[in-house]
């Protein structure tokens, strides 16, 4: 028994070193989920409250959330300060969300975006490729997608990241 | 030429450290005092070459040599002398060279204050170090060569990050390190003592002080660079749950289990291989978060440039360091035998429960770490864990443990009576139950666990002073006398105490931070905003010129209750090098409040965005780790760590 016991600790860290190893595959980046669609053209779409072409012709963040999704609560004051703060603006896909559900979630927590689509059937979410809602999308002026993130952005993740791309596409 | 001096220094110290990790064991088998002293020297000259390289690149920033990669990528000439010399370590291969810095000192400490050791534990404590040491200058000189040049050297370089730059960061990587590092030594004691198949209350004493050194390096690390976001990232937050950050936190946690266990092999003999356990996670989780923050399977705020190849290196050490001690630990723990035998209900039980807890407490970090990770290995989503986890997990963890700390010093070793433990922790109670009672009558409705965190850290601030009052007979005998006792209490039972009560002080400004009140508003000049007791009046913006950046200054009038009171400057500046914005936050900090002022960006209708935060009492949450490091200091200057006491002490057991 106790010599079991003083073996547990090798075993698990080996366990643990075989995680990290996978982990270290080439192909392997923890932050960016390859999309299809990078550096290619927005699915076209026209939904109650926002289409396509309304995001076009500047430099945008589209936002796809929901009201059901607690990670989007998480992410939502960092949203909120972009919009204030820093005047990105930002479009809100409500995926698979009742109208009410969203309206209540955003008077609750304030309303960052310029405009809103509401996706009831996630028909666009599909067409944008979601992985899992939140997801957020950098559009230039073109109207290309040219960076996703997946998941609740983080500050970490907006300050290195999000906010010195949108400031490049700005600045062309 | 003082650059390929470094380079050829450090090429040097690695030479040294493969001497040092052969030679000593050798030595200590064959039981050659020659052979064993080898270590000594090899530890003190790797120190002076690693010294030489370290002075070589920073001479290198400070002149802006251009023909340095490293100095192009991180510096420029515009940049204040102050982050010439912190950029040496705000950059991988920089930082690397300062972690073998502080492992070459830590080498050298033991090497020239260990005279005490026995000398077989001394070589082979030595010998670890030496392996340590050739791992990192090989990972350094093959993959992360801060020295290289060139040619031909570029007019400027591409300048430091700007968040970077800033006072906070730049002294916060040295005590970080020291910390990490500093656990590098009671690993090392922990092999040779398995390699010797020996752990007793000698060897715990000689471990402890280097446990508490590097405890108290890491708490300050870990309280500045939690201070460091605070301020810079402008987020009105002071702790992520950021990877890097969790990276620090666990050995940190580990590192407090080690500094209690430690405490009983020393005074009764027992729980030796649990200790030299601790001793190895402890360092390795140390290792771990390098690797994590080094190799790029994590994303994070403070993330490095990503590289696989390092990252298979680090992995690579990582199996050897802490895979090859812990298999030498499942050979060896079984033979360790433990002493004295307690009651579930003692000080050693005290003891054995704070480890159980604080072991929980870093397991949950680190699954909340990686639990990306391993979602990923099974094809699972992406996601990252965040504060909901962590509420949900840690701190139901760390609650116990604050309950537990009031009552664990004030019962006897062996066997103890909790009961009357209890009983003289009256005024705790009353203590505790008077700030839930006052919390709740003032909040109303507010948040309740938050009242019982602030009664939780009050229990725990008053039990560890009616302990302290308990040792010296406060107001039972005359105040002359207790103060005679104060003096000659040991100094570990002062630090304990204060170490005990800064904890205790973190816990209510954690918990205090459920008041905090936040205000955004878009205010043209002359506007007003409200946030708690003040009223912000935006009286104008004027431009800055810095050193390396331009700036959007803020004259903000404060007003208290209608009174005026002072006014503060919110910054946003603008370095045009990197082309990116920094918000440079006004705080007013005070021992009871901060008032934490930020600036946004302006609209076209010329209305600046103002984000204000009342934070009431955030200040505790450093001040506590301060006072907890303090308490660790206190108890280092203990005399019966001091030399030769511990020599006397072996030589009186000796004769018995």
């Amino acid at each position: 028994m106790r010599r079991a016991l003083a073996v547990l600790p090798v075993a698990a860290f080996i366990l643990l070193a075989g995680y990290f190893g996978y982990a270290l595959r080439p192909d392997h980046d923890p932050n960016e989920l390859p999309s299809a669609l990078i550096d290619r053209e927005m699915p076209a779409f026209a939904l109650p409250g926002l289409t396509a072409d309304a995001v076009k012709g500047q430099v945008a963040l589209v936002n796809i959330f929901a009201s059901w999704c607690a990670p989007c609560r998480v992410e939502h004051p960092l949203l909120m300060r972009l919009a204030k703060d820093e005047k990105v603006t930002l479009y809100g896909i409500a995926y698979k969300d009742k109208d009410a559900d969203n309206a209540r979630f955003l008077a609750e927590l304030g309303n960052p975006f310029t405009a809103i689509g509401l996706d009831r059937d996630g028909r666009t979410g599909i067409d944008f490729g979601v992985y899992g809602v939140p997801e957020t999308y950098l559009i230039d002026r073109a109207g290309h997608i040219r960076q996703r993130w997946v998941g609740p952005l983080s500050p970490g993740r907006v300050t290195r990241e999000l906010l010195p791309a949108l400031r490049k596409l700005q600045a062309q | 030429m003082f650059v390929e001096t470094g380079h050829f220094a450090l090429i040097l110290a690695l030479v040294v450290a493969s001497v040092q990790a052969i030679l000593p064991l050798l030595g200590a088998a064959r039981r050659d005092a020659g052979l064993m002293s080898t270590g000594t020297s090899a530890a003190l000259t790797q120190f002076a070459l690693v010294a030489l390289a370290m002075l070589a690149l920073m001479n290198a920033y400070v002149t802006s040599d251009f023909s340095v990669i490293n100095v192009i990528e991180n510096s420029h000439t515009d940049k204040p002398l102050l982050y010439k010399i912190t950029g040496v370590w705000s950059n991988h291969e920089g930082s690397m060279l300062l972690w073998v810095f502080m492992l070459a000192l830590c080498g050298a400490a033991v090497a020239a204050f260990g005279r005490n050791l026995p000398p077989t534990l001394k070589a082979r404590v030595l010998a670890v170090q030496g392996m340590i040491g050739v791992g990192f200058f090989a990972f350094i000189l093959f993959t992360s060569n801060p020295f290289l040049r060139t040619l031909p050297a570029p007019a400027n370089g591409h300048g430091l990050n700007p968040v970077l730059q800033d006072p906070g960061l730049a002294f916060h990587p040295p005590f970080l390190y020291l910390g990490y590092v500093g656990f590098s030594v009671s690993f090392a004691f922990a092999v040779a003592a398995l390699i010797e198949g020996r752990v007793d209350a000698a060897w715990a004493r000689w471990v402890r002080p280097w446990a508490l050194a590097s405890w108290c390096a890491l708490t300050v690390g870990i309280a500045m660079g939690s201070w460091w976001a605070y301020y810079t990232l402008g987020w009105g937050g002071w702790w992520f749950w950021d990877p890097v950050e969790n990276a620090s936190l666990m050995p940190w946690i580990s590192g407090t289990a080690l500094i209690h266990s430690a405490i009983v092999v020393e005074k009764r003999d027992t729980l030796k291989s649990w200790t030299v356990l601790l001793a190895i996670i402890t360092f390795a989780l140390s290792l771990i978060g390098t690797f994590l923050v080094r190799s790029g399977v994590l994303s994070s705020v403070h993330a490095f440039a990503v590289d696989p190849a390092r990252g298979a290196f680090i992995l690579g050490l990582l199996i050897m360091t802490i895979g090859g001690s812990l298999a030498l630990y499942a050979i060896r723990a079984p033979s360790l035998r433990g002493g004295g035998v307690f009651a579930p209900i003692s000080r050693e039980g005290a003891l054995v429960l704070n480890n159980l807890l604080l072991a929980t407490a870093a397991a949950t970090v680190f699954l909340g770490t990686l639990y990306p990770l391993f979602l990923d290995a099974v094809g699972g989503p992406k996601l990252s864990v965040g504060f909901p986890f962590y509420n949900a997990t840690f701190t139901p963890v760390m609650v116990p443990v604050l309950l537990a700390m009031a009552a664990g010093p004030m019962l006897a070793w062996k066997r103890g009576d909790l009961l009357a433990a209890l009983q003289r922790l009256w005024l705790a109670f009353a203590a505790a139950g008077l700030v839930v009672l006052v919390g709740l009558y003032l909040t109303q409705g507010g948040p309740i666990l938050a009242v019982l965190g602030l009664g939780l850290a009050a229990w725990t601030a008053m039990g560890v002073l009616v302990e302290w009052a308990d040792r010296i007979r406060l107001f039972r005998v005359p105040l002359g006398d207790s103060f005679r006792r104060a003096i000659h209490l040991p100094r570990a039972a002062h630090g304990m105490s204060l170490a005990h009560l800064g904890l205790a002080i973190t816990a209510a400004g954690i918990a205090a931070q459920a008041w905090e009140v936040e205000r955004i508003e878009a205010l043209k000049p002359g506007e007003t905003m409200q946030v708690a007791a003040y009223t912000l009046r935006l009286d104008g913006i004027s431009k800055l010129q810095g050193p390396n950046f331009t700036a959007d200054d803020a004259t903000v009038s404060v007003l208290h209750n209608g009174a005026p009171d002072g006014t503060v400057h919110p910054q946003r500046r603008f370095f045009a090098l990197q082309k990116q914005t920094t918000g440079e936050t006004a705080i007013r900090s005070g021992l009871f409040s901060d008032l934490y002022v930020a600036l946004g960006d302006a609209d076209p209708t010329g209305a600046w965005t103002v984000r204000a935060y009342w934070k009431p009492i955030v200040s505790w949450i450093w001040l506590g780790g301060l006072i907890m490091a303090a308490g660790g200091v206190v108890s280092l200057s203990d005399r019966r760590w001091r030399v030769g006491v511990a020599a006397r002490l072996r030589a009186n057991q000796a004769r018995a």
